[in-house]
C-alpha cells in the first residue's frame, strides 16, 4: 500500500525523523492559510499524488510571497500531473502540501528495502540526492553505499555514522545524521514498510539533516497490525477497477492490451499473458481469481474485465486442481449470461473433471470457443479479434 | 529415492483443525501411502483429541516425542504462521513445509535470521507454496495428486498452478516425476531454486529437471550460474512475466538493489547462457524436457 508524502512525514515525525514543518491542504484557501500559519518568507507548494517524479512534472513550486503561494496552489491543484510513473494520462492533483522553505546545502539520497538475496533490510545511501536514483545506480554504482541490517539488533550507531560520512555529511552533522538513519530503520521495521525512500535528504547550511521528501510503501500482508496506516489509504489514487477487484478477493492489474484474461494462480496468469503476446496479441489485464472461483467471483471478474472498453476478447485459463472444471464451467456460463457477453470468449480448462466442464460449455448454447492447451487458447483468442474485425469491415461494405 | 520426502516420511500437520488444514489433510492422506505417513496434528487448545483418527498434540515437540514425525506441513493463518514455522524448527524436524499465504515479510526476515544465527538444520519450503510431492509415494500440500505420475524428472517452481501445468504436460507425454517442489512466491522464503537443484543433482532417481521461475529477485540467475558449474543433469526452464509491467510491485529502491536483474528477459538470457534450455512458450515445457532426455 502507498501513502502520500505528507502522511509519510507524519509517520517520520513519530519515529523522530526530522522533517520541515508543513500542512496538508485540499483547497487554495487552505493553502494560503497554511502559508500564513507557517510564517517565514519562502514556502514550497507540493502536489500530493502517489507517483514519483512530481518535481520534473511541474508539481512542486517554490513561492516567495503569500500571493505566489496562492497562484502556485491554483496552478497545481486540480491539474493532471504527468510523471514517468503516472502514464501519459497523468494523475489529478487533489491534495497539496504547503511546507516551509529549506536552506539546502547538499541533497542526498537514502532508501531502504528488503533484499531478497540476503533476506535482510538493506539501507542504500548516496551523495547524489534529488536525482533519478535509478540513473545513478546504472551510471555510477560506486556512488551508492549499502548497509545490510541485522534484523535482531537493528542499524547500529556505528554503521549509520559510517554511511553518513561516505555520502558527504559534514563531521559536525554526522551524529544527527546517524540518529536520523537509525530512526528511519525503526520506522521501516516497526511500521512493516516494504519501501522507505527519502530523496532528497538534505544537509542545511546550519548543519541540520532533514528529510525533505518521504516515500513509504507498506507490506500488504502486514496491514492487519497497522490500522493507522490503513486509515491513510487514498482510493482516489488507485485504479477503480483494482479497488473493485479487491472487494471480491480478485488480484487484478490493468494493462494496455485488448485481451482480457482470467486465470487461477499468479504464475499461470503471467504465463498466460506471455503466451498471448507470443502469438501476436496483447493482454488487457492480469487477473488471478485465486483458489475458489465461484460463479459470483467469476461474474465479478467478467464485469471488471469488460468495464475496460479496450477489451475485445476474453481468455479464461484454469488449471483445476482442487477446484473442479465443471464448477468453473458453470461459473463461466452463468457469468457470460449475466453480463450478456458480446465479445469472443475462449476457455481453456485442464485438470479435475475437464470433460464434464467442456460439456457444460458446449451444452450452454453460448458461442464459447474451447481450447486444448495454453498455446491453442492464445492462438484462438488472437484469431477471434482478427475475425471480428474482418466481419465488421464486410458489414460496412 | 526422490528428494525431501518419500513413503517413510512421517508428517505432523500444524493447523489441522482449520478448514484448509482439514481439507488438505484428508486429500493428502488419501494419496498413495498417506494413511501411514500422516500421523499427528497440532493444536495447542485440543491436545488429546483427534482428527479422523489422527492424534492431536499441543506442540510439535510433543508430536515428535510421541509419534516420531520428521516433517511438518503448516496451514496456520498468516499472523501466526512464522511462529508455527519456528516451533517446528525448534523441534528439530528435518523439513518444514509452509503452505500459508500472506505472511508479513518482516516476520519472515526475523525468522530466517534466527534460523541462520542458531544454525538450525531444518529445511524450510515456502511459505506461500503448493508443497512437495513424490508421486506414487507421498503428497504434502495442496496440489492435485492425480495429475502426477511416478518417474524420473524433477520439478522446481515458484508458482503453484504453473507447476501443475508443467507436471500435467509431462504426465501427458508419459514422463513421470521424481519429486515436484513448489518453493513459493514470497520475497523471503526458505529453499530456493539452487537448493532444490543441488538435491536433484545428487538424487540417483532424477534424470533431468524443469525449473520454473518468475520476475523479481535474482534467485533464478544464481541457480543458473550454479547449474553451469555443477549440474550433471540437463535442466530446462521457463520464466513467467515477460509481459509484466515494471515497477508494479516496487518503487525505485527495488530497482537499485536488483541492479538491472529481475526481468524475465534477463533471467532467460542468463539461464540460456548457463546451458539451460529455455522456452518462451509455457505450453512447450513438457516437450522441451522430452527433447533433453536421452
Amino acid at each position: 500500500m502507498k501513502i502520500h508524502e505528507y502522511q509519510g512525514k507524519e509517520i517520520f515525525r513519530k519515529f523522530g525523523v526530522p522533517t520541515p514543518r508543513g500542512i496538508a491542504c485540499f483547497s487554495v484557501d487552505e493553502a494560503v492559510a497554511a502559508a500564513k500559519q507557517l510564517g517565514g518568507r519562502v514556502w514550497v507548494v507540493k502536489a500530493q499524488i502517489h507517483a514519483g517524479g512530481r518535481g520534473k512534472g511541474g508539481g512542486v513550486k517554490v513561492a516567495k510571497s503569500i500571493d505566489e503561494v496562492k497562484s502556485k496552489a491554483q496552478q497545481i491543484l486540480g491539474m493532471q500531473l504527468v510523471t514517468h510513473q503516472t502514464g501519459p494520462g497523468g494523475q489529478k492533483v487533489r491534495r497539496l502540501l504547503i511546507e516551509e522553505g529549506a536552506d539546502i546545502r547538499k541533497e542526498l539520497y537514502v532508501g531502504m528495502v528488503v533484499d531478497r538475496g540476503t533476506q535482510k533490510v538493506v539501507l542504500m545511501a548516496s551523495s547524489e540526492g534529488g536525482m533519478d536514483i535509478e540513473e545513478v545506480a546504472a551510471k555510477t554504482p560506486e556512488k551508492i553505499h549499502k548497509v545490510f541490517i541485522d534484523p535482531a539488533t537493528g542499524l547500529s550507531a556505528e554503521d549509520a555514522a559510517n554511511v553518513a560520512g561516505k555520502i558527504g555529511i559534514t563531521i559536525a552533522a554526522i551524529p544527527e545524521a546517524a540518529r536520523l538513519l537509525q530512526a528511519l530503520y525503526r520506522c521501516f521495521d516497526e511500521s512493516d514498510a516494504s519501501l522507505v525512500e527519502v530523496n532528497p535528504l538534505i544537509l542545511t547550511n546550519d548543519s541540520r539533516v532533514i528529510a525533505l521528501d518521504a516515500k513509504l510503501n507498506f507490506d500488504d500482508n502486514a496491514l492487519f497490525r497497522h490500522p493507522d496506516v490503513v486509515a491513510m489509504r487514498d482510493l482516489d489514487e488507485e485504479d477503480p477497477l483494482e479497488i473493485e477487484a479487491s472487494k471480491y478477493d480478485l488480484n487484478y492489474i490493468s494493462l494496455d492490451g485488448k485481451i482480457g484474461c482470467m486465470v487461477n494462480g499468479a504464475g499461470l496468469a503471467m504465463a498466460t499473458m506471455d503466451t498471448i503476446k507470443l502469438f501476436g496479441g496483447s493482454p488487457a489485464n492480469f487477473l488471478d481469481v485465486g483458489g475458489g472461483a465461484t460463479a459470483e467471483k467469476v461474474t465479478a471478474a467478467f464485469k471488471i474485465m469488460l468495464s475496460n472498453s479496450k477489451v475485445k476478447a476474453i481468455l479464461v485459463n484454469i488449471f483445476g486442481g482442487i477446484m473442479k472444471c465443471d464448477t468453473i464451467a458453470s461459473g463461466v456460463v452463468a457469468a457470460a449470461r449475466e453480463v450478456k457477453l458480446a465479445v469472443p470468449l475462449v476457455v481453456r480448462m485442464k485438470g479435475t473433471n475437464e470433460d464434464l466442464g467442456r460439456k457444460i460449455l458446449k451444452d450452454s448454447g453460448l458461442p464459447i470457443i474451447s481450447a486444448d492447451n495454453m498455446a491453442d487458447a492464445a492462438k484462438k483468442v488472437v484469431a477471434s479479434i482478427k475475425k471480428k474485425k474482418a466481419v465488421a469491415r464486410k458489414k460496412k461494405k | 529415492m526422490s528428494i525431501l520426502i518419500n513413503k517413510a516420511s512421517r508428517v505432523v500437520t500444524q493447523g489441522i483443525t482449520g478448514k484448509t488444514g482439514m481439507f488438505h489433510t484428508q486429500t493428502s492422506r488419501a494419496y498413495a501411502n498417506g494413511k501411514a505417513c500422516y500421523v499427528a496434528g497440532v493444536n495447542p487448545k485440543k491436545p488429546g483429541e483427534n482428527f479422523e483418527g489422527i492424534p492431536i498434540f499441543a506442540t510439535v515437540k510433543d508430536a515428535k516425542a510421541q509419534t516420531g514425525v520428521n516433517v511438518s506441513v503448516i496451514y496456520v493463518p498468516p499472523p501466526f504462521a512464522a511462529a508455527a514455522i519456528w516451533e517446528a524448527v525448534e523441534a528439530d524436524l528435518d523439513l518444514v513445509i509452509c503452505i500459508t499465504e500472506g505472511i508479513p515479510v518482516r516476520d519472515m526476515v526475523k525468522l530466517r535470521e534466527r534460523m541462520r544465527k542458531e544454525r538450525r538444520r531444518s529445511l524450510l519450503v515456502g511459505p506461500n507454496c503448493p508443497g512437495v510431492i513424490t508421486p506414487g509415494e507421498i503428497k504434502i500440500g495442496i496440489m492435485p495428486g492425480h495429475i502426477h505420475k511416478k518417474g524420473r524428472v524433477g520439478v522446481v517452481s515458484r508458482s503453484g498452478t504453473l507447476t501443475y501445468e508443467a507436471v500435467g504436460q509431462l504426465s501427458e507425454l508419459g514422463i513421470g516425476q521424481s519429486t515436484a517442489v513448489g518453493i513459493g512466491g514470497d520475497p523471503v522464503n526458505g529453499m530456493k531454486h539452487i537448493d532444490v537443484l543441488k538435491l536433484f543433482n545428487d538424487d540417483p532417481e532424477t534424470d533431468a529437471v524443469i525449473m520454473i521461475g518468475e520476475i523479481g529477485g535474482s534467485d533464478e540467475e544464481t541457480a543458473a550460474q550454479w547449474v553451469k558449474k555443477n549440474m550433471k543433469k540437463p535442466v530446462v526452464g521457463f520464466i513467467a512475466g515477460v509481459t509484466a509491467p515494471p515497477g508494479k510491485r516496487m518503487g525505485h529502491a527495488g530497482a537499485i538493489i536488483s541492479g538491472g536483474k529481475g526481468t524475465a528477459q534477463e533471467k532467460l538470457a542468463v539461464m540460456h547462457a548457463c546451458g539451460i534450455k529455455v522456452t518462451k512458450n509455457p505450453a512447450e515445457m513438457g516437450r522441451l524436457l522430452r527433447s533433453v532426455l536421452k
